[in-house]
């Protein structure tokens, strides 16, 4: 009974999120507005098919988790609106994997974010994270070319890691920032990925720089981080800013604030290789520019929710993207 | 397979990959702190150990009295070879993340996920094993008014022991193996090395390969070995 209850109720708040997020993209492309999207010119920046490009074949990557495969789909299909020959490969594995397969050639580029390039591949310590989206794109276009790559400007939104947990523990137990736990962390169990007990923006930074000890930290895959605190077996579980179970279900879960900035938030920059880039001409970085600028914290959680929570696949919600924001027909 | 994965990896990182199981090693991302290291190699590996004997007695507790009984009755082969057949195709990962709902993550979580894994083998080859056994020596036994619990364990067993033991070492590689995905469960094993590249570098990943891989081959003679003790006389190839 309960449970069928609850799940009707998390129906009815996806469906919410859904017509409100719909509503936004929306309102993104109606060209009344005088939003930055009319200087694109012609209806709501719809893709040019320029048959020049046919002649060049891109393979787009992602890494491996849902919102790196929708906005390499996004590209993806964008580019090939644009008239190039794109093929897809998805789920590469983590930023390490994905850097090598780029730069062996395997693939042409791949949707990475600012703060994950700056701190795990090129070893910024947090602090040294530009917060601002831009200044940080700078920094790792700069890194990246010395080895012979290169970066395309940030998406709108950005996404970091955060310590979460369900409102009603958040409540019984005072919590607002992650500061909060200090005297208290010693008697929660904290779930996250694998690799975040030993990552200096995850585990390793709660521990060195807000001083904190858990009284155990459990490895799990990514997709278990609600479960793990739905089931009431994790106090505490890292999620992303960009969940779309923060959206849908507010009253549910939340995350604390990062008041000390440890999990700097990183923007999706699209990472190719300088040759690639000079060959495809300046559709290339034309297009991924424009096709992203619809890209806001609520669109992507909404897409993220269509992924993660309706199981559609990241083809179709990039496709569904493209069209409800006017960029293909 | 693991050996020859290893023979295609460049010189430098089978010397790069001991390093690290010996000495900690420094990371990118981890803010100065040093991973690998004897201790830490050590500590993984225990644990790999302990969930691959809890997962296998719970297999051999669950699936060698039901293959034995189902065998000597010579009864039930559609569910001991058909549901052993279907237990290896279901996948782990899909497991663990479907009974995460239900009973959480943790070690029993991975103990009836890796027991999924061993079971099969263990089942089918205990009652295939008991099956096989020639009919003569059974008949014989009967004849002479050995109740059929005896006829079990003092006839059937001993001639299928070859087959049931090929059995559980096939169910002890599959779930010693297999017990690298336990830290996507809750739980650290080596596979903490093999999982994050990102944390260990190429280094730990063929350092947690090579430690899985001396574990399973170690595991597998000291079964050989068993296997060789338990054989009745008779039924070894004795030298010509």
């Amino acid at each position: 009974m309960r449970s069928e209850f609850t799940r009707l109720r998390a129906g009815i708040a996806l469906l919410l999120a859904l017509a409100l997020s719909l509503g936004v993209v929306a309102c993104g492309s109606s060209n009344d507005g005088g939003t930055s999207s009319s200087e694109e010119g012609g209806s709501a920046g719809a893709i040019v098919s320029n048959p020049k490009n046919a002649k060049v074949s891109l393979t787009i990557g992602s890494k491996n988790f849902p919102e790196s495969e929708i906005t390499s789909e996004i590209y993806a299909q964008a580019l090939k609106a644009a008239g190039y020959k794109v093929k897809t490969d998805l789920g590469l594995g983590s930023e390490t994997i994905a850097l090598k397969t780029l730069k062996q050639g395997e693939v042409s580029g791949y949707p990475e974010y600012t703060s994950t390039a700056l701190e795990s591949l090129f070893g910024l310590e947090p602090g040294e994270v530009p917060a601002e989206a831009q200044p940080a794109y700078e920094k790792a276009k700069a890194e990246l070319e010395k080895d012979g790559l290169t970066a395309f400007p940030p998406t709108p939104f950005s996404s970091a890691n955060a310590v979460g947990t369900t409102t009603k523990f958040a409540e019984e137990e005072g919590l607002k920032t992650v500061s909060d736990l200090e005297g208290k962390s010693e008697s929660m169990s904290l779930y996250g990925s694998p690799e975040c007990r030993q990552r200096i923006d995850c585990l390793a930074g709660l521990e060195k720089y807000y001083g904190l000890k858990f009284k155990s930290f459990h490895p799990v895959d990514i997709g278990l981080r609600y479960t793990v605190l739905e089931k009431g077996q994790a106090d505490l579980s890292i999620l992303f800013t960009t969940d779309p179970q923060l959206a849908a279900e507010k009253d549910k879960f939340v995350i604390l604030e990062d008041d000390k900035e440890v999990f700097p938030a990183g923007n999706v920059i699209f990472i190719t290789d300088q040759s690639t880039a000079k060959k495809a001409g300046p559709d290339y970085e034309k297009t991924i520019v424009a096709v992203q600028k619809g890209l806001t914290l609520p669109v992507i959680q909404e897409l993220n929710a269509r992924v993660e929570l309706e199981k559609k696949s990241a083809k179709q919600a990039a496709a569904e993207y493209l069209k409800s924001a006017g960029y293909v027909g | 397979m693991t050996a020859l994965i290893l023979l295609h990896l460049p010189p430098g990182s089978i010397q790069g990959a001991l390093e690290f199981i010996f000495e900690p090693q420094s990371s990118n991302v981890t803010g100065g702190k040093m991973v690998g290291g004897f201790d830490q190699t050590l500590e993984l590996a225990l644990t790999q150990l302990e969930v691959t004997i809890f997962a296998l007695a719970l297999s051999l507790v669950l699936a060698l009295p039901a293959g034995l009984y189902l065998g000597h009755k010579g009864v039930g082969e559609l569910l001991a070879v058909g549901l052993g057949n279907a237990g290896r195709a279901i996948p782990e990962l899909a497991l663990i993340a479907f009974m995460a709902a239900a009973i959480g993550v943790g070690t029993l979580n991975l103990t009836i996920a890796l027991a999924v894994l061993g079971i099969p083998p263990i089942l089918t080859n205990a009652f295939v094993g008991i099956r096989q056994v020639d009919r003569a020596p059974v008949e014989a036994a009967r004849g002479i008014g050995m109740t059929e619990r005896e006829i079990l364990f003092k006839v059937e067993l001993p001639l299928a022991i070859p087959t049931l033991m090929a059995g559980i070492r096939l169910a002890t590689i599959a779930i010693v193996a297999t017990a690298t995905i336990a830290p996507l469960a809750g739980v650290l094993t080596l596979g903490d090395y093999i999982i994050n590249e990102n944390v260990y570098g190429e280094n730990g990943v063929v350092a947690g390969a090579i430690v899985v891989a001396v574990m399973a081959l170690t595991l597998e003679l000291l079964l050989a070995a068993l296997q060789r003790r338990l054989t009745s006389k008779g039924l070894k190839l004795s030298p010509a």
